[in-house]
């Protein structure tokens, strides 16, 4: 015993989470790739607007704050209106789309003269267009200043990241969980398209689109239990007739898609109420988050708790390990894989639900190939194909790094195809960090070891 | 003279693994290479088969100063080494597995009819009787080692290195494998042989080197030396009594065995008192294991009931075993005992973990707490309770298991062959530790292969024989080796 080391809080970081670094690099490249002159609106271009007018306030005459009807530019008016009125300009608003802004402008002759019309980069054109209205021919149009801020890292850019990415990352708690006892399931992507139709056949036979919020609820839950319990009847083959899980969830994943084109005949099923997409588009105003991100968190959270704090977490692990000492050691090996396919199925449910309500429809085409996304976001994430180690946090990271390069791709105008290369190749390269890693690990803890046992000194 | 090895040393990153070793190997002789557990041995041999380059010291193989840089080099220098873990193929047949690498052919096309004919030369010459077609799965652990002693000889091996030869073998299976190993040296083959089971290391060899923290200690003639200045030899001082006594008297009856069938085992019958130590004796495949994972719950039973304070116990299984207190340290820690990739800590914890949880969640710092003192209690050394299970000694992953079964309230602990492949030393502490349990009012069953442990811990013995209990020995002080042997065969 010449020398410890111990793992510093930083090497176990690295070493836990090595992905993280994969991922801020990622991000901090795919900002620089898209750097681009910004115009804004909102209330950020509000708060620039206000700034220039206060610079040089107008000499005489009245502010005219004219927007579009979306939500960032009546955002922009209303934060611009309070600015300016708190600081006594004298001011007019208008909001609407080009035509009522056409009609209302021409009524703004009375009153004051018309000094400045402020407005957005977006309003901008159409404000130009109206200039053969007197009330404000002579007026000076003032937008926003632009300015250069990557397009990767805009609000907007990144809520859409963690949107999309929510499907594959909740699912990937269950294939982590399935991955870490020396499992796989392959059943999860036909699972999503089984939900899907599952959620919007039932939502339909009880109303449609004049469906209660109850029958919504009835709805998901009976895409929930059949996932789950196809989930548990992969788990059920898996323990009691010993098939590897490679061939029962192949098998499961075969009869769910045909089971998701027989309720819907082939054809996507359309008649959902305008409310149901509230879970898949919806966002939450505090937060100001959509219902999926925070919903995908939450599950984290869970199965954080679950997988590292919980007795269950820890049979899971052993149970991957090495499933003969887990027996023999006292647990229940069958419960816990039951257990863990069980809840993959039913996580898969979820998905398909959240895709549902995100396309409002359900097809039997939805999901395709995602449990390979979904197994890429484990792999990538660091649990290993072999069982008995993997963090689930990895997993989210895992998820996020495959979210950001397609989405930082797809802002960088790379063509699909390539894209697929991109990510094959990504894949690849996690997993041999991983062996990597792993071959550091062992090296470190042989020459660390506090009675070196000589067989194993290579 | 085949094999001159002096002034030798090698390092690894933070392990002095050799310090000063040397070797000598006559042609002809069996020489055996003897130590405890990180003495150096494997690393030795590492070095004369070119897997390791020494840092220093010169290794000499018939008359010329060799330094191999791979394993390819000694191959051909006639220097070839089993291990323990076997580089057979077992989807591939005896012939293809004995001609991998070197496959006789003409003009592309594999010559099958010469490569049978040298196979069958070869085996017979090895007593093998069996077809060079037969899939290496097919055979037993004893056939699969003369296949790779036969790939030996086909290479022409002068010398011939075997780790652990006996590890896996039956009683009559090592008998066998003596007698062809006493065959090859007197065609003047050199033998070295790397052993724990000191008994055989003393029936075989003709000499016998003793290594100790990297340095070798002797070499002496095998003739006129005991078990006990071997042992000495080996941990360094003198030893008094190679098993702890024990002072308890037994107690009540605790556990009663009735008719236990299932399997290999038939109406096994047998009770143990509080503090009482039983030891079972037996051939390898008697039955031994099988009765203790019947009562344990890891098999199935047939019929038969296991009664434990007088309470019949429905065990369907080990969890079943464990909450009523019968706790079993299987034979292969690393298969059936330990999780290598999870935490010393996880593997001591996993089988309580519901004793300290609440609503399934756990509780760290008790566990962390329970962990720490069994620790202390069993000296078990590690570098962090985070490290590896597989990283750890035999001796230690021995003692995480114990500590595993004593968190657990343990009545019963039985103990299927707990000194395999751990050190001398440590053997005596886990000795010390199995009284201590003892002295506790525990019932310990002690399987062993091993006589001199049996004799020499138990207050009681039993024998089986082909699934049953053949024989009974209550006065243990008295009894031999021979006894036991009479009722095991």
């Amino acid at each position: 015993m010449k020398s410890i080391r111990r793992d510093t809080f930083f090497t176990r970081l690295l070493s836990d989470y090595g992905m993280l670094l994969v991922l801020v690099l990622l991000c901090v490249l795919f900002s620089l790739l898209t750097i681009t002159e910004q115009t804004s609106t909102g209330k950020a271009g509000a708060h620039l607007l206000f700034e220039q007018i206060s610079k040089e306030p107008p000499s005489d005459g009245r502010i005219l704050i004219v927007a579009g009807s979306s939500g960032p530019e009546k955002e922009f008016a209303s934060s611009l209106h309070r600015l300016l009125e708190s600081a006594g300009y004298r001011l007019g608003e208008l909001v609407g789309d080009p035509m009522q802004l056409r009609a209302r402008i021409a009524e703004e002759v009375s009153g004051p003269p018309i000094a400045f019309v402020a407005t957005t980069d977006v309003t901008r054109a159409v404000v130009e267009n109206f200039r053969d209205i007197p009330a404000i021919a002579d007026a000076k149009i003032l937008t926003p200043p632009r300015r250069n801020w990557p397009t990767f890292l805009l609000a907007d850019n990144l809520r859409n990241v963690a949107n999309q990415i929510t499907v594959i990352a909740i699912i990937a708690i269950g294939m982590t969980m399935v991955i870490i006892t020396a499992g796989i399931d392959l059943s999860v992507g036909s699972l999503i398209a089984l939900s899907a139709v599952v959620v919007a056949w039932v939502a339909g036979a009880l109303g449609g689109t004049d469906i209660s919020t109850l029958g919504i609820l009835i709805a998901a839950l009976a895409a929930l239990v059949v996932c789950g319990l196809t989930g548990a009847f992969s788990g059920l083959m898996i323990t009691a007739f010993k098939i590897p899980p490679f061939i029962a969830t192949l098998a499961m994943m075969q009869v769910a898609a045909g089971v998701a084109y027989i309720i819907s005949k082939g054809k996507p099923i359309y008649q959902l109420p305008d409310r149901f997409v509230w879970l898949g588009r919806g966002t939450e105003p505090l937060l100001d988050m959509p219902i999926a991100v925070i919903l995908m968190l939450l599950f984290y959270l869970v199965a954080w708790i679950v997988m590292e704090r919980s007795v269950l977490g820890r049979y899971i692990y052993a149970v991957g390990g090495n499933p003969e000492a887990a027996r023999l050691a006292g647990i229940r090996v069958k419960r816990v894989l039951l257990f863990v396919y069980a809840s993959c199925g039913l996580l898969a449910g979820l998905g398909g639900i959240i895709m549902a309500s995100q396309l409002k429809s359900g097809a039997p085409t939805y999901g395709l190939s995602y449990e390979l996304y979904v197994i890429a976001a484990v792999v990538v994430g660091g649990t290993s194909l072999s069982g008995g180690e993997g963090k689930i946090i990895g997993t989210l990271i895992g998820a996020f790094v495959i979210g950001v390069i397609q989405n930082g791709m797809n802002l960088t105008n790379i063509e699909t195809y390539t894209q697929k290369v991109v990510l094959g190749l990504v894949i690849l390269a996690a997993v041999l960090f991983d062996r990597l890693k792993q071959k550091g690990l062992t090296r470190r803890l042989r020459s660390s070891r506090p009675d070196s046992d000589d067989k194993e000194v290579h | 003279m085949l094999l001159k090895v002096s002034g030798l040393r090698k390092a690894f990153p933070g392990v002095q693994a050799i310090e000063d070793g040397s070797l000598e190997l006559r042609a002809g002789e069996i020489h055996a290479l003897v130590g405890e557990n990180g003495a150096g041995k494997s690393t030795l041999i590492k070095i004369l088969t070119g897997v390791h380059a020494p840092d220093e010291g010169t290794v000499v193989v018939a008359g010329e100063t060799r330094r191999y840089a791979s394993p390819i080099e000694a191959h051909r220098d006639g220097i070839v080494a089993i291990y323990q873990e076997f580089t057979l193929i077992p989807t591939l047949s005896i012939a293809a597995n004995l001609f991998l690498g070197r496959e006789r052919t003409r003009l592309g096309a594999l010559q099958f009819r010469s490569e049978f004919d040298l196979a069958n030369r070869v085996l017979a010459r090895l007593g093998l009787a069996l077809h060079p077609d037969t899939r290496v799965s097919s055979l037993s652990i004893s056939e699969q080692q003369l296949v790779e002693i036969a790939r030996a000889l086909l290479v022409d091996a002068r010398i011939l290195i075997m780790d652990e030869p006996t590890a896996a073998l039956t009683p009559r299976e090592v008998v066998k494998l003596f007698g062809i190993l006493r065959e090859l040296s007197a065609q003047g083959i050199g033998i070295l042989f790397i052993s724990h089971r000191l008994n055989e290391v003393l029936e075989i060899a003709d000499r016998i080197t003793v290594m100790r923290d990297g340095v070798t200690i002797s070499t002496r003639s095998a003739a006129g030396m005991s078990r006990r200045t071997l042992i000495e030899l080996m941990v360094g001082r003198s030893l008094d009594d190679e098993f702890p006594k024990g002072s308890s008297e037994p107690g009540p009856v605790r556990l009663e065995v009735k008719a236990l069938t299932g399997g290999k085992v038939r109406e096994i019958s047998f009770s143990a008192r509080a503090g009482e130590i039983i030891g079972f004796a037996g051939l390898m495949g008697a039955g031994r294991t099988e009765m203790a994972c019947l009562v344990f719950g890891a098999d199935g039973k047939e019929s038969g009931e296991v009664i434990l304070d007088g309470r019949p116990l429905p065990i369907a299984g080990p969890h079943d075993a464990i909450q009523s207190g019968i706790c079993l340290l299987t034979e292969d820690r690393k298969r059936q005992g330990l999780v290598l990739c999870a935490s010393a800590k996880d593997n001591f914890a996993i089988s309580s973990l519901s004793h300290w949880s609440r609503f399934g969640l756990l509780n760290l710092s008790t566990e962390s707490e329970r962990f720490e003192e069994h620790r202390k209690a069993l000296a078990i050394k590690l570098v962090s309770p985070r490290q590896r299970a597989e990283s750890l000694s035999g001796g230690n992953q021995q003692k995480l298991l114990v500590a595993r079964w004593l968190e657990v309230d343990s009545k019963v602990i039985i103990f299927d062959e707990p000194t395999r492949g751990i050190d001398v030393g440590a053997k005596y502490e886990m000795y010390l530790l199995i009284r201590r349990l003892a002295a506790q009012g525990k019932v310990i069953i002690l399987i062993s292969s091993e006589l001199p442990e049996i004799l020499g811990m138990s207050d009681r013995i039993l024998v089986m024989r082909a699934g049953r209990i053949s024989g009974e020995i209550t006065d243990v002080s008295s009894a031999t080796q021979e006894q036991i042997m009479a009722m095991a065969v």
